[in-house]
C-alpha cells in the first residue's frame, strides 16, 4: 500500500504542443482540466494561479482553457486552493468544480466530504480532484532564500523551478542552477514532516514526474470518477500513454521515495506521540500497515 | 450524497407497492422501532433546525418513514415532554433562566441519547459573547454549552451544522453505525472552541500545512490565509469550532474516507 489504492498506473503526457511547452512535466493536470471543461465534466477549476509576487501563487478559479494554462507549472510554496473551493461554488456559482491538490489538500477536501460539519452544499459539487505527488512544501521566504541567497539571482529571472534527481533546479533564460537538496533541507515547512502521503492517495487521479522520463508524467487512476475521465481523455486523444517503467527509475523509484517519506514521517509521529504532543495519526504500534495513511 | 443515502437505505430500490406480505410485516415492525425524536430549543437562533429542513430531497421520507417527531416547539402540539430515543438540543443554556435549566435536566431524564445540536449547544458559539444587560431580560448573562450541565452523548457542531451532516448523522443513528458516529461522540468534549484553536492546536503544534480547509469551512468568513497560515479576524469569529473540526490535522477519519471513496 506504499502507493495507495489505485486502478491503473501509466506513463502519460498531454498531446497538445502548447501544453507540453509550458507544463512542468507531462502536462497531465492542464490536459485533464482543459478536457473536463470542454466536455462539461467541470464548470471550472481551482488552480494555483500567478500571484502578485514572483513564484508566490494565488488560488484562482479558472473557467477557460486559457486560464488553466496560465496556471500551468509547479509552484513550490503555499497555494491554499481548498479555501477557494467555497468561492468557486458561492461566488462563481459553479455546480461541478475541479481542483488540483497536493496530498494534504486532498485530505482536507475528503474529510469535508465525509464529515461536512459546517460545510453546506459543497461536498457534492467537487467533481474532480487531480492530486499531485508531493514530498514537502516550502514557505515563501524559504524559496526566496534559495533563489536570492543560495543561487544569487533575482526571482523575476527564474522561468521554471523543479525538483529532480536530488537537486532543486532553477532555470533562467540562459542558465540552469542546481542546488543539492541538502541545501534546501531544513527550509521545508514543519507540517510536512508528519505527512504520510506522497502520491495523493485520495485523489481521483494523481500524477507527478517521478517514475517517468523527462517530459512525461506518472499517472494513477484511483476512483471511478478518475478512471472514467482519464480513459475518455486518452480515447479523445488529448493524452497519450505508454506502459509505466517497472524498473529502477520507474516504479521502483516511486515506491522507494514514497516509502522513505512514510518511514521518516512515522518516526516523527512516534516521537511526537511519545512526547505527548497532539498528532491526528496512529502510532506505528497502533496500526497493521505501518505505512498506511491513517 | 443524498442519492447515496437513499440507496444505502434502499429507499429507491424497494417500492412499497410491490412489497410482499413479509416485507410489509417487516416495515410494520420497523414502524414500531422508528426512533422517537424530540427537539428542544434553548438559547439558539433556530438556524440548526432550519438546516435540518434543508434536506428537501429526503425530508418527507425522513419525517414519515425514518423517524417520529414526538416533541418540539412549533413541531408537535404537546405540553408534557414525553420519553424520547433521541433529543436534539439546539442552543446554549442560560444559567439565569430557570425554565431552560429545568428543561435541560428533564431532557436528560427523558431521552436515551442527548445530542448537542449545533454549535450553540456544543460549544456555546456566539452566545459565548453574552455579558448580560440586554433585552428582553437584562439579567440573562451567562450562556454555556449544555455539556457543562448534563451528560451529552453526541455533538453536531456547526453554525449551523450542514444539512448533509444532519442527514448523515440521522442515518448513522438509525443504522447503528457507531464508527461514523465516533467523531460526534468525541466532539462532546470540545466545548471551548475558538478560531485561535487553529493557532494553538495546529500551528503551534507544527501541524499546519497551509491547505486552506479552515478558511474554506469558516461559516462567518473570519479566516483568511496569509503566507500559508490561517489568520483569524476575532471580530468575525463566533467560536463555533468548525475551523478546527474540519482541519485535516485535528482528527483524521481515514477508514471512513477510504470507505466513502471505495478505496
Amino acid at each position: 500500500m506504499v502507493l495507495g489504492t489505485y486502478k491503473e498506473v501509466v506513463t502519460a503526457r498531454s498531446t497538445d504542443k502548447q501544453i507540453q511547452k509550458i507544463a512542468q512535466d507531462g502536462g497531465i493536470v492542464s490536459a485533464l482540466f482543459c478536457y473536463a471543461l470542454d466536455e462539461k465534466i467541470i464548470d471550472g477549476a481551482v488552480v494555483a494561479g500567478p500571484g502578485e509576487d514572483f513564484w508566490k501563487p494565488q488560488p484562482m478559479v479558472a473557467m477557460s482553457s486559457d486560464e488553466i494554462l496560465a496556471a500551468a507549472g509547479t509552484k513550490y510554496t503555499f497555494s491554499p486552493n481548498v479555501w477557494m473551493l467555497k468561492e468557486a461554488v458561492r461566488q462563481y456559482g459553479l455546480e461541478k468544480v475541479g481542483t488540483v491538490a497536493i496530498p494534504c489538500q486532498t485530505m482536507g477536501i475528503r474529510k469535508m466530504q465525509s464529515y461536512p460539519f459546517g460545510v453546506r452544499f459543497l461536498a457534492d459539487k467537487i467533481a474532480l480532484i487531480t492530486g499531485i505527488f508531493c514530498m514537502e512544501n516550502f514557505p515563501y521566504e524559504s524559496l526566496k532564500t534559495f533563489i536570492s541567497e543560495k543561487a544569487g539571482i533575482s526571482p523575476e529571472l527564474v522561468e521554471k523551478m523543479d525538483i529532480g534527481k536530488g537537486k532543486f533546479i532553477l532555470e533562467t533564460a540562459d542558465d540552469v542552477i542546481k542546488l543539492p537538496l541538502k541545501e534546501t533541507h531544513g527550509y521545508e515547512q514543519n507540517g510536512c514532516k508528519v505527512c504520510l502521503d506522497y502520491v495523493a492517495e485520495l485523489a481521483d487521479v494523481s500524477t507527478g514526474s517521478v517514475g517517468s522520463q523527462d517530459g512525461w508524467s506518472t499517472v494513477f487512476t484511483r476512483t471511478d470518477v478518475g478512471e472514467t475521465l482519464f480513459k475518455s481523455a486518452v480515447e479523445a486523444g488529448v493524452i497519450e500513454t505508454k506502459p509505466v517503467d517497472e524498473g529502477k527509475f520507474g516504479m521502483e523509484m516511486l515506491k522507494k521515495l514514497s516509502k522513505q517519506k512514510k518511514e521518516k514521517a512515522m518516526k516523527v509521529i512516534d516521537e511526537k506521540k511519545a512526547m505527548g504532543l497532539p498528532i491526528p495519526y496512529k502510532a506505528s504500534s497502533e496500526k497493521e500497515d505501518p505505512l498506511a495513511n491513517i | 450524497m443524498l442519492a447515496r443515502i437513499k440507496q444505502f437505505l434502499g429507499m429507491e430500490t424497494k417500492p412499497k407497492e410491490v412489497a410482499s406480505k413479509q416485507e410489509v410485516e417487516k416495515v410494520a415492525e420497523e414502524e414500531k422501532t422508528r426512533p422517537k425524536i424530540g427537539y428542544i430549543h434553548l438559547s439558539g437562533c433556530t438556524g440548526d433546525i432550519m438546516s435540518l429542513t434543508e434536506n428537501y430531497d429526503i425530508l418527507a421520507e425522513l419525517l414519515t418513514d425514518m423517524v417520529e417527531v414526538v416533541y418540539g416547539q412549533t413541531l408537535v402540539d404537546l405540553w408534557e415532554m414525553p420519553e424520547m430515543d433521541i433529543a436534539l438540543v439546539e442552543g446554549s443554556v442560560c444559567l439565569q433562566d430557570e425554565h431552560s435549566l429545568h428543561e435541560l435536566k428533564e431532557v436528560r431524564e427523558k431521552a436515551n441519547l442527548v445530542v448537542a445540536f449545533g454549535s450553540c449547544a456544543a460549544t456555546g458559539c456566539f452566545t459565548r459573547y453574552s455579558r448580560g444587560g440586554q433585552q428582553a431580560q437584562p439579567s440573562h448573562e451567562s450562556f454555556v454549552p449544555i455539556a457543562d450541565l448534563i451528560k451529552v452523548d453526541l455533538a453536531i457542531p456547526g453554525c449551523p451544522p450542514s444539512p448533509e451532516i444532519i442527514a448523515k448523522t440521522v442515518v448513522a443513528v438509525i443504522n447503528g453505525d457507531m464508527d461514523y458516529l465516533q467523531p460526534m461522540m468525541d466532539l462532546v468534549g470540545y466545548t471551548e472552541a475558538c478560531g485561535c484553536d487553529l493557532q494553538k492546536k495546529v500551528v503551534n503544534q507544527s501541524l499546519c500545512i497551509g491547505c486552506g480547509t479552515c478558511a474554506m469551512a469558516c461559516q462567518t468568513r473570519a479566516i483568511t490565509m496569509t503566507n500559508g497560515r490561517p489568520e483569524i479576524n476575532c471580530d468575525r469569529c463566533v467560536k463555533c469550532g468548525i475551523c478546527y473540526i474540519q482541519c485535516p490535522r485535528s482528527w483524521w477519519p481515514a477508514e471512513r474516507i477510504n470507505k466513502d471513496l471505495g478505496l
